[in-house]
């Protein structure tokens, strides 16, 4: 079935230059395997399409549940050049959580 | 054990937080970070018109008013309030509390040494571009090394009050007291890891104790008097966050873990200039209300090389507005934003890009923001941003004329035509560490 991410994962993101970062962290660290399944770089790619310009990175650490994505070329120029009024991406990571994702229901429990 | 807390995320952070953190619960040091990547140029350019400024200006007055509580309580500063003119900052310190013993952190400020550099043969190449920095050598307006917490470690070594730097790292802040309380050796990589992260989570301020926090913030408590954070260090590296007992706010591992994933790159590798940090080695656990522990912390050999901060100048923009109500609010904002841009074309005016938001509708999400078909009403934000000043200030006249002339209901332009700004833009760049000596200086 499909489900939202912020179902299952909650978020913070900001800059570094043009580049925004977004950390995708599990509730409950045993979804954390459905984060590496379901999130992908390509799907975040995918997701934000023209946002991105450039290509995105992710990392991962099961220490915290957690996945780290670097978005290239995503704010506008960033820092004082971009036009963009979340010219640091504080809100991105608010919106990969309504990314939907695929999900057994037996895996993510009531 | 020592207390060390951080009572400012940026330069205009909560200005009550500091005095709170002196006042409301027992510390050992009170960090406070006031400069971002463009503040540095800022600040140059307010030294250059009076050479008594070109530091944060907040930072004396904020000192002379807590200077009583750092006293009776044993509290030291340390901050990077310096800028570019860390000495002046000190002298103003001392002005405004006499009693107060203020060292000053020096070097990192190479503005005036990058043709040396250059003439070496160090193209400190933008680290995102590639360019070497000849391309913009005539457009500088500050350049600084970020010095890690060696240099700061001597300072409180000193038995300083008051500690003031300049271009640190923010992490230095907090790494340097346990550098100095616990003899940590430049190559003790674990313990000067574990507390970077320490100083890694602190330095947003209330960032790591439920500000900005996606975990059901409805329910932290509250927001108005929110605790700011306090490291609660041990000589062996492990370490707690806390804040003072009955302020609001909330610490737990959920909240741990965003501010760890702040403007994270590459997890493996935290670069400083004192070591470089692994967050997967990082465990966190819930040590009761408001406390968590941190512990298990590996950390790497520093680098040879210091980043750079350089800022110059760019060109101008700015970015006007115009709100339009229901019905149809968005086609009528598309329709006048239509009409700026076929105007602007006709004036022949060029500019680097044109970049329209529709408030209430994209602004933040673009694409992929929730459909909102028929909202009471939008505002319009069309920015531009070009070499040619007179063609931005050419733009910022051309958007009230659109409240008689173009689609009806527009209004929300009581605040005239929009300010031209300079855009100051970040150059990141890398330097051979051993240039850059640090000095440190006891400030009469």
């Amino acid at each position: 079935m499909k489900i939202a991410l912020s179902r299952i994962a909650h978020a913070r993101s900001g800059d570094k230059g043009d580049t925004s970062n977004i950390g995708i962290i599990a509730f409950d660290a045993r979804h954390y395997p459905v984060l590496v399944r379901e999130v992908t770089a390509d799907r975040v790619k995918h997701f934000f399409g023209e946002m991105v310009k450039g290509n995105v990175e992710r990392y991962e650490l099961p220490n915290l549940g957690a996945l780290n994505f670097l978005l290239h070329e995503a704010l506008g120029g960033g820092g004082t050049l971009s036009l963009r009024v979340d010219a640091q991406g504080k809100t991105l990571g608010a919106a990969l959580l309504r990314m939907e994702i695929e999900v057994n229901e037996s895996e993510i429990g009531k | 054990m020592i207390r060390i807390a951080n009572g400012q995320g940026f330069w205009g952070d909560w200005l009550e937080a500091p005095v709170r953190l002196v006042e409301q619960g027992p510390i050992d040091y009170l960090a406070l970070d006031y400069l971002a990547e463009i503040t540095m140029s800022i600040l140059q350019k307010q030294k250059e018109a009076d050479p008594k400024l070109g530091y944060a200006r907040d930072f004396p007055p904020l000192i002379g008013r807590i200077q009583r509580r750092l006293i009776e309580r044993e509290v030291t500063v340390i901050a990077n309030a310096g800028g570019v003119n860390p000495i002046a900052c000190a002298r103003e310190v001392r002005r405004l509390a006499p009693s107060l013993k203020v060292a000053v952190v020096l070097g990192d400020d190479v503005f005036g040494r990058l043709d040396e550099f250059l003439a070496a043969g160090h193209a400190m190449k933008n680290m995102d571009t590639g360019e070497p920095l000849s391309a913009i050598r005539d457009r500088i307006l500050s350049a600084n090394a970020y010095i890690g917490a060696f240099p700061l470690a001597e300072a409180l070594a000193l038995e300083a009050d008051v500690v003031i730097a300049g271009r640190c790292t923010d992490t230095a802040l907090s790494l340097a007291p346990m550098i100095h309380r616990f003899g940590w050796k430049a190559t003790d990589w674990d313990k000067l890891a574990a507390g970077t992260i320490a100083g890694h989570i602190v330095e947003c301020g209330a960032q790591c104790t439920g500000g900005n926090c996606q975990v059901h913030w409805e329910s932290i408590p509250d927001m108005a008097n929110i605790g700011y954070p306090i490291i609660e260090a041990e000589h062996d590296g492990r370490f707690s966050i806390t804040k003072h007992e009955g302020t609001g706010g909330r610490v737990s591992v959920d909240v741990i873990k965003e501010q760890l994933l702040y403007e994270l790159g590459d997890p493996k590798n935290y670069i400083t200039p004192d070591c470089v940090a692994d967050f997967t080695s990082i465990q966190l656990k819930d040590a009761g209300p408001d406390r968590v522990q941190v512990s298990g912390i590996r950390g790497a050999a520093r680098p040879a090389t210091l980043k750079l901060s350089i800022a110059y100048s760019y060109g101008w923009k700015a970015i006007g507005t115009l709100v339009y109500s229901a019905p149809q609010a968005l086609e009528k904002s598309r329709a006048a934003d239509r009409i700026v841009r076929q105007r602007l074309l006709q004036l022949g005016l060029k500019f680097d890009e044109i970049y329209t938001e529709f408030f209430g509708v994209n602004a933040c999400h673009g694409p992929v923001a929730v459909p909102n078909p028929d909202p009471p009403e939008v505002q319009l934000r069309i920015g531009v941003r070009g070499q040619d000043q007179k063609a931005v200030d050419r733009f910022t006249r051309e958007l009230i004329p659109l409240v008689l002339s173009g689609p009806p209901t527009g209004t929300g332009f009581g605040d005239g035509r929009p300010p031209v700004r300079e855009v100051v833009a970040y150059w990141p760049a890398l330097i051979p560490r051993e240039l850059i000596q640090t000095s440190v200086e006891v400030v009469e």
